[in-house]
C-alpha cells in the first residue's frame, strides 16, 4: 500500500496497479471503512480500480490521524482474500439492430456470428469495477477475450441512453445519452441513474452484473 | 417567508446556478461541479450575509442582463464587469440593495474571466443530490441541469439583507491574461523525463480555445514522457495536471470527471485555483513549484481574507 499525496486536497492509496476482482474489493472496503469513521475535514473517499481517492479539505483534515485511518484500513482489508457472494442484477438487453449498431463489426471481429457474439456477451457475470465517466457509468468486466474490440478511433458525438458497448475487456452502460467510443451492442431500457431515487445509481462499485437477451425493451 | 424572482432578460455567454458543489457521490461518478473561483464565490456570499454553500450564478466573459423581482440585496465578486442596476453603475465587490422591477445590465468586461453574484438567502434552485451546483455535461442540478436561457425565473427570497452594504478586496485578479499558479509535483511525476518539470515551470502555457468548465487544455513545449501507456483509471480532483500521450497538458477545472487514465505531473495548489478560475481562452499560465507545506500557508493566507469578514459580520 502506497499513499500519494496529489496535491494539498487529496491523496490516493494504491493497493497494487492491477485490475483484480479481490484489489478491487479491498479497494471498495477500504474506501467503505474510511468513509464509516467520518474524519473531520474528509469530503469524499473514492474507490477505483485498485486504488483509492480521499478528497479533504486542507485547513480542517488533521493529516497525521489521516494516514494513520488510511494504514488501519488498509490492514483491515488486506485479509480479504475472495470477493464475497452476492446475487446479480440483471440488465434485460435488446442485442443488434438500431439497438446495436455495431454487432456486426463486433462479430467480424471475433470471426463469428454476430447471435454467439451476444451468446457470448450474455453468459458471463460480470463485476463493476468502478463507477466514473458520467453518473451512473459502470467500468465492468471482463468481457471474454474473443469479442473485446477496441473502442473506436473517432468517438460517436451521441450515444443514446441506455446503450450496451463494449471497449477492450470492458463492458458497460450508458446511463444518458452522451459522447462516447465504446462498440455499441445492444439496448436496455433500464434506468441506470436517477438522482430522484435512493441510491440513485442502480450499480455501486463491486456488484455483479448479467446482462439477459430480449426481444423488446422494457425497464 | 417571501419569494421574489429573479429573471434572465439575456443570458450572456455562460451563465449557470453554482454552490460549493456535489460532495459525497463521486463513487458512483456523479461529477463535483461548483465554481470555477470559489473564493470569489464565497466572498459574493459573505458580502450579502449567507453561508458559503449558498448558491449564486457564475457569469462568464459576457454577462446577463437580469430583471430583480424581490427587494433584495446582491453582490458582484469575481471579475471585474462594468455594471449597471437601471444605468447607475453598482460597485463590484460591494453589496447593493435592489428593488422589484430594477434591471441589472453586465457590460464591458474589465479584468478576470468570471464574476459571482450572489442574492442575500442564496439561489433557492431545488437540489439534486445535496447540491445546487450545475453539472453541463451530466444536465444535473442549478436550473434544469444547464445553462441559463432568456425568460428563465430563479426563485430568490423577498428580503434584504439585515446589514447595511459592504465592500470588500477581492482576488488579486490576473493582469494581461497571464497567471502564475504554484503546482505540487505528483503523484505521477516519475512518469515523465528528468526535465519536464522544469520543462513545465520554465515556459508558457497558452489557454487553448477546445477549454470548458471540465478542464484547460494547454499549448506549450511538450512534456515529455518516460514511459509509455496509460495508467489504470482513478480518481482525481481538481487541479490536477494530467497529460495524454500527445503530451498537451490538461489542467482539471471544476466539472472534471471522477476519475481518469492519464499520468497526473502535479496539482495547482487549492490558494492558486481561484486564479485559475479567472482566465478564459487565449490567457497563458506560468508554473511553479512549491512544496505540499508552502501550498497550506498559502491557503491560510488566502482563507485570511474571508476570515476578517466573518468577524466582522459576527460583531454587527
Amino acid at each position: 500500500m502506497i499513499i500519494r499525496e496529489c496535491g494539498d486536497a487529496m491523496l490516493l492509496v494504491e493497493l497494487a496497479a492491477v485490475i483484480d476482482p479481490v484489489v478491487n474489493e479491498r479497494a471498495i472496503a477500504l474506501a467503505a471503512g474510511l468513509r464509516g469513521r467520518q474524519l473531520r475535514g474528509v469530503r469524499d473517499v473514492v474507490p477505483g480500480y485498485c486504488a483509492v481517492g480521499v478528497h479533504f479539505d486542507p485547513l480542517h483534515t488533521d493529516l497525521p490521524a489521516l494516514e494513520h485511518a488510511i494504514a488501519d484500513e488498509a490492514a483491515a482489508v488486506a485479509v480479504i482474500e475472495t470477493p464475497p457472494a452476492r446475487s446479480p442484477i440483471e440488465i434485460d438487453v435488446q442485442y443488434g439492430g438500431d439497438a446495436g449498431p455495431d454487432l456486426e463489426a463486433v462479430a467480424v471481429h471475433a470471426g463469428c456470428t454476430p447471435a454467439e457474439v451476444i451468446a457470448r456477451h450474455a453468459a458471463r457475470v460480470y463485476r463493476v469495477y468502478m463507477l466514473g465517466f458520467v453518473p451512473g457509468f459502470a467500468y465492468m468486466g471482463r468481457v471474454d477475450a474473443s469479442i473485446a474490440a477496441p473502442r473506436h478511433r473517432v468517438p460517436r458525438e451521441r450515444v443514446p441512453a441506455g446503450s450496451v458497448g463494449i471497449a477492450g475487456e470492458q463492458t458497460g452502460v450508458y446511463p444518458v445519452t452522451s459522447p462516447g467510443g465504446w462498440q455499441l451492442i445492444g439496448r436496455t431500457a433500464k434506468l441506470m441513474f436517477d438522482p430522484s431515487r435512493t441510491p440513485p445509481s442502480l450499480l455501486a462499485p463491486g456488484d455483479l452484473v448479467r446482462f439477459v437477451p430480449t426481444t423488446g425493451l422494457r425497464p | 417567508m417571501t419569494l421574489g424572482v429573479l429573471e434572465i432578460a439575456k443570458p450572456g455567454l455562460l451563465t449557470s446556478v453554482q454552490d460549493l458543489g456535489r460532495h459525497g457521490h463521486q463513487p458512483v461518478g456523479v461529477p463535483v461541479a461548483g465554481p470555477m473561483d470559489s473564493f470569489s464565490h464565497r466572498l459574493a456570499n459573505q458580502l450579502v450575509g449567507n453561508e458559503a454553500e449558498a448558491a449564486t450564478l457564475e457569469v462568464t466573459l459576457i454577462g446577463p442582463e437580469l430583471v430583480i423581482e424581490a427587494e433584495t440585496t446582491l453582490a458582484i465578486a469575481g471579475a471585474v464587469f462594468e455594471v449597471t442596476c437601471d444605468g447607475r453603475p453598482v460597485p463590484m465587490g460591494g453589496s447593493f440593495a435592489v428593488q422589484p422591477g430594477q434591471r441589472l445590465k453586465f457590460g464591458r468586461l474589465v479584468q478576470g474571466a468570471r464574476a459571482y453574484v450572489a442574492v442575500a438567502g442564496g439561489i433557492l434552485t431545488i437540489p439534486v443530490l445535496g447540491s445546487r451546483a450545475t453539472h453541463l455535461v451530466s444536465r444535473m442540478g442549478g436550473h434544469e441541469g444547464r445553462a441559463l436561457l432568456a425568460g428563465d425565473r430563479l426563485p430568490v427570497l423577498a428580503r434584504p439583507a439585515p446589514r447595511p452594504p459592504r465592500k470588500a478586496a477581492g482576488l488579486n485578479l490576473p493582469t494581461g491574461g497571464r497567471a502564475r499558479l504554484r503546482v505540487v509535483p505528483g503523484p505521477q511525476d516519475d512518469w515523465f523525463r528528468a526535465d519536464a518539470i522544469r520543462t513545465m515551470a520554465g515556459a508558457s502555457f497558452r489557454i487553448s480555445p477546445r477549454s470548458n468548465r471540465m478542464g484547460y487544455r494547454l499549448e506549450g513545449p511538450p512534456l515529455a514522457r518516460a514511459r509509455e501507456g496509460e495508467l489504470i483509471s482513478e480518481p482525481v480532483g481538481m487541479g490536477a495536471i494530467q497529460v495524454p500521450g500527445a503530451g498537451e497538458p490538461i489542467l482539471l477545472m471544476a466539472d472534471r470527471q471522477t476519475a481518469g487514465g492519464y499520468p497526473k505531473i502535479g496539482h495547482v495548489i487549492s490558494a492558486d485555483l481561484p486564479l485559475a478560475g479567472q482566465l478564459a481562452p487565449g490567457d497563458f499560465i506560468e508554473f511553479s513549484v512549491c512544496s505540499r507545506q508552502d501550498a497550506v500557508t498559502a491557503l491560510i493566507a488566502r482563507e485570511r481574507q474571508l476570515l476578517r469578514f466573518a468577524v466582522w459580520k459576527d460583531a454587527l
